[in-house]
């Protein structure tokens, strides 16, 4: 492990796995739901779009829930579940050396063309997080740890999506350097 | 039956989000430290070079899982408060490949993005804004399929429903597949990676046993039968009922009936024979058996709501009482002398407003006390349509001891994407 920068030098996934596993637990134990990223995501958009076009809000039944009239969407737990996972990313990288302005991408890939597609991603995750009411963490994680058998399926079919491309898009991530 | 926690009881609407704060910070700091905030060990799981992302994940889920059942079992988490995403099938499923095409493209998901994102990462920063736009979009677009969206709804479908087993045997076919896909992710790393042996390392092994050791135990141990979940509330709500606080009259019922503040849900646990020849109006036919599994409905019902159990002479509402009061219900009561009791306080007052309706006749007889048996009988069945199913409250003027209070109710715990 001599030869690998602090970028690479990652905890034991198993150990990460269990305590990742205790977190989950203590979320389930504590408060009954379990744990998100992408519900505090989209309260912070309403929130901003609440604040651009407020009568749009009012009038679009998916965001009237969260934002209707005098509703605060930040107002809401999932809002500080995710400020909290901001700081423990940002406390875990300063520790271990990782805070670091830069782009990670395969070596076939120019860093413009990497920002493209994870623009691009992020998209595609942020509207089928939506589509399916969840995210990796608050659909595959917490859903599969009380045995949702929606949670299941869904966790198969993301899989399935990364794999079914993969092969389309080795260059991206595992090509050669062109020379 | 301690947990979940009332949070926002015990330490206030903000205080509670400290406890939220804290966990997310333990959540992120944990992906980080996993090194799911490199999208290219991420991306690395779908060539088969390595394979953290399904190891990290798999082991989360496991031990989560194991733990909440363990718990469970031993009668401190009250697994129906918490929050299980609903089931939505096909969105779920669409939704889900949506991702994974965003997984591969991008490199993220929403969560690993914002530890990507806070550890400066710039494809991390482009990701998020993506997702943002992704979500925006979503909110913009949802209108024109929201059948779709809302299509292939199964509620609260668990796997050991779904399959037919016990929550203990899914559990262990769930570590065992964790434990066989761990193992298969060690050969194909170690061969892809040009490694020939196998370094499964001993401690690996120890862990993996005693997961498998625990997972037993949450098999041995059963889940909490409603017997139970009695026992675990016993010393808490036998006082009331030994002192018959939660007996209450039929005139209070339909007093209850008809005040618009409060929602009175009737639970009939007779027979279906019996409620086919009499029940009062809006009641529902449920089997002691069936009451556990209307768990989730029942617990959902709003905070305002009554249940009032109804048996013939109250003795078989009694069990169904203490189940109820096991799911963690808090305002159940049981109508007092049931619907015996009910019949002789409506028939005999109605009779002479209600002459030439449905049902006139009811003859009473003899009945062995305790037994559960209805009293009367009817020249035919007109269940909810009989004169005396839906009384009116102004023609009564009877007197009673007022035994119904509205009590908080626990709620089940709402989930992480809304």
């Amino acid at each position: 492990m001599s030869d690998q920068s602090n970028s690479e030098r990652y905890v034991n996934p198993y150990l990460a796995g269990s305590i990742l596993g205790l977190v989950l637990f203590l979320a389930f134990f504590l408060t009954g739901g379990g744990l998100g990223a992408s519900g505090g995501i989209n309260r912070i958009v309403v929130f901003l779009e609440d604040l651009v076009a407020p009568g749009h809000v009012d009038r679009t039944s998916y965001l009237v829930k969260m934002a209707g009239g005098e509703k605060n969407p930040l107002d809401h737990w999932i809002v500080f579940l995710t400020v909290g996972t901001l700081l423990g990313g940002f406390v875990s990288g300063v520790i271990h050396r990782r805070l670091k302005l830069e782009t990670i991408r395969g070596p076939g890939v120019s860093p413009r063309a990497r920002w493209i597609a994870a623009f691009v991603g992020g998209a595609l995750m942020g509207y089928g997080a939506r589509f399916a009411r969840g995210c990796t963490s608050g659909q595959a994680l917490s859903g599969g740890a009380v045995m949702s058998a929606g949670s299941w399926a869904f966790m198969f079919a993301v899989f399935a999506g990364g794999y079914a491309l993969a092969y389309f898009l080795r260059k991206m991530w595992i090509g050669e350097v062109k020379s | 039956m301690i947990a979940p926690l009332p949070l926002a009881e015990l330490l206030g609407h903000y205080g509670s989000y400290l406890v939220y704060l804290f966990i997310g910070f333990s959540f992120g700091y944990t992906l980080e430290m996993a090194g799911f905030g490199n999208s290219r060990k991420l991306a690395a799981q779908f060539y088969f070079r390595d394979f953290t992302v399904l190891k990290v994940m798999f082991t989360g889920i496991v031990v989560a899982m194991t733990l909440i059942f363990l718990a469970s079992a031993l009668g401190f988490l009250d697994t129906n408060l918490i929050y299980v995403n609903p089931t939505y099938l096909w969105p779920g499923i669409l939704g889900g490949l949506i991702m994974g095409f965003g997984f591969i493209i991008g490199g993220f998901c929403p969560g690993t993005s914002l530890v990507a994102l806070a550890t400066l990462k710039v494809d991390g920063i482009f990701f998020t804004l993506g997702v943002f736009t992704g979500v925006f979009l979503f909110g913009e677009t949802v209108e024109l399929f929201s059948s779709f969206w809302s299509s292939s709804y199964m509620g609260r479908l668990t796997l050991p429903d779904w399959l037919g087993l016990s929550t203990g045997t899914v559990l262990l076919l769930v570590i065992g597949m964790a434990l066989m896909m761990f193992l298969v992710s060690e050969l194909v790393e170690s061969r892809v990676r040009g490694k020939l042996t196998t370094r499964v390392r001993n401690r690996q092994l120890l862990a993996g046993l005693i997961l498998a050791l625990l997972g037993i135990q949450v098999f041995v141990l059963g889940q909490p039968t409603a017997e139970d979940r009695w026992e675990y509330v016993r010393e808490e709500n036998e006082p009331e009922l030994l002192a018959g606080k939660v007996d209450a009259h039929p005139g209070e019922i339909l007093h209850l009936m008809h005040d618009d503040q409060i929602k009175v849900e009737l639970i009939d646990v007779r027979s279906e024979q019996d409620f086919n020849i009499f029940n009062i109006i809006g009641s529902r036919l449920l089997s002691s058996d069936e009451l556990l599994g209307q768990a989730y409905n029942l617990l959902g019902e709003p905070g305002n709501t009554i249940f009032v159990l109804v048996s013939n002479d109250g003795s078989k509402a009694l069990e169904a009482w203490k189940t109820l009061m096991g799911l963690g219900l808090r305002n159940v009561y049981i109508l007092e002398g049931g619907i015996n009791a009910w019949l002789d306080t409506f028939l005999s007052g109605s009779h002479e407003e209600a002459s030439g309706i449905l049902g006139s006749e009811a003859e009473r007889h003899s009945v062995h006390p305790g037994r559960d048996e209805l009293a009367y009988r009817f020249n035919s069945a007109l269940g909810d349509r009989h004169f005396a199913a839906d009384p009116d409250p102004h023609l009564f003027e009877l007197k009673y001891a007022h035994k119904v209070h509205l009590k908080k109710q626990k709620k089940i715990a709402g989930g992480g994407c809304g």
